[in-house]
C-alpha cells in the first residue's frame, strides 16, 4: 500500500472522538406512540385545543403510511414503538471550568475557532453573571423587537402568537406530506418560529447567539419562518461542535414562507453522531425542508454543510409560486467510514420567470455512500423559467460511493434546464504538487477539499464559513494532526 | 557537499530510466543538466523530489550528509528542497495566496517557528511578488487554474522565492517561455542565488543558459551523465545538438 | 417490486393461451429454451404487466394500451410469402441481407436459415434450434434476469421465433444484414420475437433493425433481442422506428461485451404510438467500448421512452451515450440513463449526455441522467439538457438574411444532426438525414407510411450556410 493510500486509510478509518453527551434528567413521556402520547405531549407543552387536534389527525394519517424505501440507504428498521416521544429537560449536569471538560474535545472547540464563552456553554460548563448568554440573549431579543421580529420557541409562539402559527402552519409541509413529516406533525417537540414584518430587514443572523439552544430543541424539531412582503432575514441552524444525542431517529420539519419580494437565507451545518467507525449507531437525520416562494420576486436560498448522522435523508426543497421567484440551493455533503447520505432538492417551478440553481458537492471516504437526489419541475405554466445545476462527487479511497440521480420534468416549451455532473477524485499530481511544497497529505487532502466545496461555503455567513471549513478538514482527518 | 548522488538507479513499472548516474552539488553552485528527450531528466528531479513509483533500485542520494530515500516529499520540502514541475497541476477552489500561506507555515512549523500572521504573510508575499513580477490578480486565482504556460511558470519561480530553498530544482522550467518570461525566470534564480543555496536546472535548450550562468553542465544521456563541463560545453550542445554525444557514447560503450 | 398488474383480464386471457397452446408453444423448444419458457412464464404470472406506480416506469402510461384486446399469433400462418410484395426497401444503394419477420413470424422465399458464403448463419430463430440447438442454448436468455421485468418476462414466455445470426471467429460480414419487423394484420396483434445475435471472436458485423407498420392497424410489439458480442468483435447496430400511431413498440436489447470489443448502437425513433426502448449493455471484459446513441422526433400524441442502463462491471472500459430529442405538439419523451460502475471497475470512462427541444407548451420531457459510481479511479460526467433553440442562433441567421421558420428548421437539424452524422452506412445515413430534415419541415408528419418506403426519389436539400459555423 502506498504512503498516501495509508494515509487515506487512516483519515478514513479514524474514530469519531468528540462526540459526547450530557446526562439530562428528564420527565419523559411512556414509551411508544399512541394518541395518549400525543395528548401527553401537547398538554406538557399547555397547547391550545386546535393543535392537539391537528397534531391527532396528523398521527391518524400516519397510521395509513408506509415507511419510504426509494432512497439509495440502507439501515435497520427503526420501531416506532420503542421511542420517547416526549423528553423535557430539566436540569442539566453542570461542570464546575473548562478543566473538566475532554481535553479533544476542547481541542475540536478550539479548531474550529469558538469561542472561550461558547465553549463552556456547549460542554455544559456553568457560566458566570457577567457573561451570561441569557442576558446576550434579551440585548439580541430587544433588538428583535424594535424592528418587530418575532424570535422564539415554537412553544412560545404557538401560546403567544396563535393567529400567526395557525395560519402558516402545515401550509408548505402539509401534515399528510411524508411518513416523517408527518410523524413530525404529530409528536413534535420544538422548534423555531421567526416571523419578520413587511419591510424589515433582520439586521442580525438569527441564531447566531442562539446556536446552543437551538441545538437542543430535539429529535422531532418543528420550525416555520415567515418573511412578510419586502423582508430579509438570515437563518443559521445547527452548529459546528459535534452533537451526540442518544435519540437515534429525527425528523425534523422546516417551513418557510416568502411573501412578495421577501428573501430568506436559511444555513445549516449538521454534524449529529455519524456512529463508530464499524458503522454501529449514530443518528437517522430524516429532515423534510421545504420553502414556498409565494410572492413575486421572492427568494429562498438554501446552503447546508452536512458532515454528521449516520443516514441522511433531507431535500430542502423551493416551490416558486411567485412570478420571478428564485429558488437556490448550495449542499456540500460529507460521508465518511459507513456513514450514508441521500440527500438532494426539488425546485418546482409554477410561476414566470422563476429562476433555480443548484450547486451540489459530495464528497464521500471510507465505505460510505453519497447520494445526491434531485428533481426540477417546469410546470406547463412556468414561463421561461430556468435552472442550472451542478452536482459534482469526489471519492477519497475506493471502498466508497458515489451516486446521482437526477430527475428533470418538463412540460413547457420555453424552459431551460441544464444538469451538469463530474465524478473524480483527488489525483496523485495534486497531492504531490502540495507535498512537495511541503504540506503534509492530510493538510493538502484538507485544502483540496475545502478548494473543491468552495462555491458552496462561500454562500455561508463569514463567521460560520470559517468553522465549516475547519470541520471539513477534521471530518476528513479525523484525530490527526 | 549538499548533494552528492551515487550510483543512481531508477525504475519506472519495471524499466530502468535511470542507469548509476553520479552527481556532487556545493552550495553556492548552479548545475545545468542537459539531453535529448527521453534520457531520464525529469526523472531525476522527481526522483530527488520524492515522488512515487520513481523506484530507486540501487544507489543513494545525500543531502545535507543525509540519506533521503525515506524522506517524505514533504518533509524534503521542509528540508529546503524546491521542485519547479515542468507541468504544474492545476488545483480548482484553492487560492494561490492561501496555498502559499499553508506551505510557508508548515515550513516554519517543521522549523519549530511561529507561523506568519496574514498581514506579515501579506507583506512577504508583495515583495516577492515584485521578484518575479507576477500581477496581483495571479495570487488571488486558484493555484494554476487557467494559468497560461508563461503564468504556470512564472507562478513556480514565485512559490521559490516565497519559500527560499536550499536546493532548487528546476525541471524543464525554460520551455514554452517567450523571451520576456525567460528573463524574468532567469532574473529570479540570478537575484535568490547565493552562497548557501544551489540550483539544478534541467533544459533541453541552451537558450536559458544565456541568462544563467552555470558552474557546470552535465550531459544526460541513456540513463547516465556521459559528459560534464563548464558553460562552453552548453555552446558546443547548442551549436552541434547532441548527435556528437550520442555516437562518442556509442563509441566508448 | 410490486406484483399488482393493473390488467387483469389481458393478463389471464394470456395466461389462458399460455396453458391451452402449451403444446404449440413448446413444440420448437429446445431443452434450454424450454426451461426458459417455463420460468418465463411463472414469472410473468408473478408480475404480470409493469404499471406507472413503478419508477421505471412512472413517465410511460402503459394502462390505455392495455386496455385494448389483442390476440397472439401463437401458430404461424402456413402461407409462402415474398417479402417483396408486401415491403420495400427504398433506402438508395443499401445492399443488404435481408431477414424478416412477418407478424412475428421468419418469412422468407428461399430457406428459413441461409448460411452466407462467409459462414454466416442468417435466419429464422426456430429453425435454428432445430438445426443448431447447442449453439441456441448456449446463448439463449443469459443476459438478463427474468425475475426483472414482466416484458422480458412475458416474452421468454410467449416467443417463439425471430431471427437468429451467428457471425463465426474471425468472419467480417461484408453486407450489413437487415432485420424487418413487418406488421400487417387486420386485427389487433400482440407479437412476441425474439432474436439472438451471435459475434464470435474477431467478428465484424452491421446490423440494420427496421420496424414497420404497412397498416394503421393496432398493434402491440414485445420484442427482444440479446446480442453477444465476443472478444474483439465488433457490431454496429442500428435500430429504426417507424411505426404507425396506433402501433405501441416494447424493445429490448441486451448488448454482452467480452473483452476488447467495441459497439456502436443507434436508436432512431421517427414514429410510432408509443415507443419504449430498453438498452442494455453490459461491458464483462477489459476494453470493452460501447457507444449508445439515439435520436427521436415525436409529434401528435407519441410518446418515446429510452431507458439505457450501461454496466460497467471491469476496469478499463468506455461507454458514451448521447440521446437527442425534439418533442413537437403533444408529444412526450422519457430518457431515464444509468451508468452503473461497480467497485473493481476502476479506470472507468463513462459518459452520458440527453439534450431535448420542446416546441410547443403541451410537450413534455422527463430526463433522469442517474450516475451510480462504486470506483474512484474514473472519468465520469453526464448533462441532461431542455431547452428551446438558442436566441443568439436565432438571431444570427436572422441577421444573415434567413426567415424566421428556415432559421428553427436548419437549428433543429444542426441539433439532430449531432447523432445522424455518426450513422457509419453511407447510404443509410444520407436517408435518415434526408428523413430528418423532411420531418423537420413538417413534410412526413402528415405522411403516416414509413420513412424508409413511402417517398420520391431523393432530393438534395439545399441549406444556404455552413451549420458547423453556427
Amino acid at each position: 500500500m502506498s504512503e498516501d493510500e495509508q494515509i487515506l486509510d487512516k483519515i478514513t478509518q479514524s474514530d469519531y472522538k468528540y462526540g459526547f453527551t450530557t446526562n439530562i434528567e428528564t420527565e419523559t413521556a411512556p414509551i411508544g406512540l399512541n394518541e395518549d402520547t400525543i395528548k401527553f405531549i401537547s398538554a406538557k407543552k399547555e397547547e391550545p385545543e386546535w393543535m392537539l387536534e391537528w397534531r391527532l389527525k396528523a398521527y391518524r394519517h400516519w397510521l395509513t403510511m408506509k415507511e419510504p424505501e426509494w432512497a439509495h440507504v440502507k439501515y435497520p428498521k427503526v420501531d416506532f414503538q420503542d421511542i420517547y416521544y416526549y423528553a423535557a429537560p430539566k436540569k442539566k449536569k453542570q461542570l464546575k471550568s473548562l478543566d473538566e471538560v475532554d481535553p479533544e474535545l476542547l481541542d475540536t472547540f478550539n479548531k474550529l475557532g469558538i469561542s472561550l464563552e461558547e465553549q463552556k456553554k456547549l460542554a455544559g460548563v456553568a457560566v458566570d453573571a457577567v457573561v451570561d448568554s441569557v442576558s446576550v440573549k434579551t440585548t439580541f431579543q430587544k433588538t428583535l423587537e424594535k424592528h418587530g421580529i418575532i424570535f422564539s420557541s415554537m412553544s412560545e409562539a404557538i401560546k403567544k402568537h396563535p393567529d400567526l402559527v395557525k395560519k402558516y402552519l402545515g401550509t408548505v409541509v402539509p401534515y399528510s406530506d411524508n411518513f416523517y413529516a408527518t410523524l413530525n406533525s404529530a409528536v413534535f417537540s420544538d422548534g423555531s418560529f421567526v416571523f419578520v414584518p413587511k419591510g424589515v430587514r433582520c439586521p442580525i443572523e438569527l441564531s447566531t447567539y442562539f446556536r446552543i439552544n437551538a441545538a437542543k430543541t430535539g429529535q422531532f424539531e418543528r420550525t416555520l419562518i415567515i418573511a412578510e412582503e419586502g423582508s430579509y432575514v438570515s437563518y443559521l441552524e445547527g452548529c459546528t461542535a459535534p452533537m451526540r444525542d442518544e435519540n437515534q431517529l429525527h425528523a425534523a420539519v422546516v417551513e418557510i414562507v416568502a411573501l412578495d419580494d421577501a428573501e430568506v437565507k436559511y444555513s445549516t451545518v449538521q454534524n449529529w453522531y455519524p456512529g463508530d467507525k464499524e458503522g454501529k449507531g449514530g443518528i437517522y437525520n430524516f429532515v423534510t425542508k421545504r420553502g414556498a416562494c409565494r410572492g413575486k420576486n421572492s427568494k429562498i436560498s438554501w446552503t447546508q454543510v452536512e458532515t454528521g448522522s449516520a443516514v441522511t435523508w433531507k431535500y430542502p426543497s423551493v416551490m416558486l409560486m411567485g412570478d420571478n421567484s428564485v429558488g437556490e440551493f448550495y449542499s456540500v455533503a460529507v460521508t465518511n467510514n459507513h456513514q450514508q447520505a441521500d440527500t438532494g432538492t426539488k425546485m418546482v417551478h409554477v410561476g414566470k420567470n422563476t429562476r433555480s440553481t443548484i450547486i451540489s458537492k459530495g464528497i464521500s471516504a471510507g465505505f460510505s455512500n453519497n447520494s445526491y437526489r434531485g428533481l426540477v419541475k417546469v410546470t406547463k405554466r412556468a414561463e421561461n423559467a430556468r435552472n442550472f445545476s451542478q452536482c459534482d462527487s469526489l471519492l477519497l479511497g475506493d471502498k466508497c460511493g458515489a451516486h446521482t440521480f437526477p430527475y428533470i420534468d418538463t412540460d413547457n416549451k420555453s424552459a431551460i434546464v441544464e444538469h451538469e455532473a463530474t465524478t473524480s477524485k483527488i489525483s496523485d499530481d495534486q497531492l504531490f504538487y502540495l507535498n512537495q511544497r511541503g504540506i503534509d497529505t492530510e493538510d493538502a487532502i484538507g485544502l483540496i477539499v475545502n478548494g473543491y466545496a468552495k462555491d458552496v461555503i462561500k454562500q455561508l455567513p463569514m463567521e460560520f464559513a470559517v468553522e465549516a471549513q475547519k470541520l471539513l478538514q477534521i471530518t476528513l482527518e479525523g484525530s490527526v494532526g | 557537499m549538499l548533494l552528492n548522488i551515487k550510483n543512481l538507479h531508477i525504475e519506472i513499472e519495471g524499466k530502468e530510466i535511470i542507469k548509476g548516474l553520479n552527481l556532487g552539488i556545493n552550495k553556492g553552485e548552479i548545475h545545468a543538466i542537459m539531453g535529448p528527450n527521453g534520457t531520464g531528466k525529469s526523472t531525476l528531479a522527481y526522483a530527488i523530489a520524492g515522488r512515487e513509483g520513481y523506484e530507486i533500485t540501487k544507489g543513494e542520494i545525500i543531502y545535507k550528509g543525509e540519506n533521503i530515500l525515506d524522506w517524505e516529499p514533504d518533509k524534503r520540502a521542509n528540508e529546503g528542497i524546491f521542485m519547479g514541475f515542468q507541468y504544474p497541476v492545476e488545483i480548482p477552489g484553492v487560492s494561490m495566496t492561501n496555498f502559499m500561506r499553508t506551505a510557508l507555515n508548515a515550513k516554519r512549523e517543521y522549523r519549530n517557528e511561529e507561523p506568519l500572521t496574514g498581514k506579515e504573510f501579506l507583506a512577504k508575499m508583495e515583495e516577492k511578488k515584485k521578484l518575479v513580477e507576477i500581477h496581483s490578480k495571479l495570487t488571488s486565482r486558484s493555484v494554476n487554474e487557467g494559468f497560461s504556460g508563461g503564468e504556470k511558470k512564472k507562478n513556480e519561480i514565485f512559490q521559490m522565492a516565497l519559500l527560499e530553498p536550499t536546493l532548487a530544482v528546476l525541471d524543464e522550467t525554460d520551455s514554452g517561455l517567450d523571451i520576456d518570461a525567460l528573463k524574468i525566470v532567469a532574473n529570479g534564480v540570478n537575484m535568490m542565488k547565493n552562497e548557501n543555496n544551489a540550483f539544478l536546472i534541467i533544459t533541453h535548450y541552451q537558450r536559458l543558459l544565456n541568462y544563467i550562468v552555470p558552474d557546470f553542465v552535465h550531459v544526460l544521456y541513456d540513463g547516465k551523465i556521459v559528459k560534464s563541463g563548464g558553460k562552453k560545453l552548453a555552446e558546443q550542445l547548442e551549436e552541434h545538438g547532441y548527435e556528437w554525444i550520442k555516437e562518442e557514447f556509442e563509441r566508448v560503450s | 417490486m410490486d406484483t399488482v398488474a393493473d390488467n387483469i383480464s389481458l393478463k389471464e386471457k394470456f395466461e389462458k393461451q399460455f396453458e391451452e397452446h402449451k403444446k404449440d408453444l413448446f413444440s420448437r423448444d429446445t431443452k434450454t429454451v424450454a426451461e426458459y419458457r417455463t420460468k418465463g412464464f411463472e414469472s410473468f404470472r408473478q408480475m404480470g404487466f409493469p404499471h406507472k406506480r413503478m419508477e421505471n416506469w412512472r413517465n410511460t402510461d402503459l394502462s390505455k394500451v392495455l386496455d385494448m384486446d389483442y390476440n397472439q399469433n401463437l401458430i404461424p400462418a402456413q402461407e409462402e410469402v415474398d417479402v417483396q410484395d408486401l415491403f420495400e426497401c427504398k433506402v438508395h444503394d443499401f445492399d443488404t441481407e435481408i431477414s424478416s419477420l412477418l407478424n412475428g413470424w421468419y418469412v422468407y422465399s428461399d430457406a428459413p436459415l441461409r448460411k452466407l458464403p462467409d459462414g454466416t448463419i442468417l435466419g429464422s430463430l426456430a429453425k435454428a434450434m432445430e438445426e443448431y440447438p447447442e449453439l441456441v442454448d448456449r446463448y439463449y436468455g443469459k443476459a438478463f434476469k427474468l425475475e426483472q421485468n414482466g416484458f422480458t418476462a412475458m416474452n421468454t414466455a410467449f416467443a417463439q421465433d425471430g431471427v437468429f445470426i451467428y457471425v463465426p471467429d474471425n468472419v467480417k460480414v461484408a453486407k450489413p444484414i437487415q432485420m424487418i419487423n413487418i406488421i400487417n394484420k387486420n386485427e389487433n396483434i400482440f407479437i412476441q420475437n425474439r432474436n439472438l445475435v451471435i459475434l464470435g471472436r474477431n467478428a465484424e458485423l452491421s446490423l440494420v433493425h427496421c420496424d414497420d407498420s404497412i397498416n394503421h392497424h393496432v398493434s402491440f410489439t414485445n420484442s427482444l433481442t440479446e446480442a453477444i458480442v465476443k472478444e474483439n468483435a465488433k457490431l454496429d447496430h442500428y435500430k429504426l422506428q417507424n411505426l404507425n400511431n396506433n402501433s405501441t413498440l416494447i424493445n429490448s436489447s441486451f448488448f454482452d461485451l467480452e473483452k476488447d470489443s467495441r459497439l456502436t448502437t443507434n436508436a432512431i425513433s421517427l414514429n410510432g404510438g408509443l415507443i419504449r426502448n430498453n438498452i442494455h449493455v453490459s461491458l464483462n471484459g477489459e476494453n470493452g467500448a460501447a457507444d449508445i446513441f439515439g435520436v427521436f422526433l415525436m409529434d401528435r400524441d407519441q410518446h418515446v421512452d429510452n431507458q439505457v442502463f450501461v454496466d460497467h462491471k471491469v476496469p478499463n472500459c468506455y461507454s458514451n451515450e448521447l440521446f437527442k430529442g425534439i418533442l413537437d405538439d403533444q408529444a412526450s419523451g422519457v430518457f431515464n440513463g444509468h451508468i452503473m460502475v461497480r467497485r473493481d471497475a476502476q479506470k472507468t470512462n463513462a459518459y452520458q449526455n440527453n439534450k431535448n427541444l420542446l416546441l410547443t407548451d403541451d410537450a413534455k420531457m422527463h430526463t433522469k441522467p442517474f450516475l451510480e459510481i462504486y470506483a474512484d479511479d474514473v472519468k465520469c460526467s453526464h448533462g441532461a439538457t431542455v431547452g428551446q433553440l438558442d436566441d443568439d442562433a436565432m438571431f444570427y441567421l436572422k441577421a444573415r438574411g434567413i426567415n424566421a421558420d428556415k432559421a428553427r428548421v436548419l437549428l433543429m437539424y444542426a441539433f439532430a444532426a449531432e447523432v445522424i452524422q455518426k450513422i457509419t452506412i453511407e447510404p443509410l445515413r444520407i436517408r435518415i438525414d434526408d428523413m430528418v430534415k423532411r420531418r423537420l419541415r413538417g413534410e412526413l408528419s402528415v405522411c403516416e407510411k414509413c420513412v424508409l418506403h413511402c417517398s420520391e426519389p431523393e432530393k438534395e436539400i439545399q441549406f444556404d450556410i455552413d451549420l458547423s459555423k453556427i
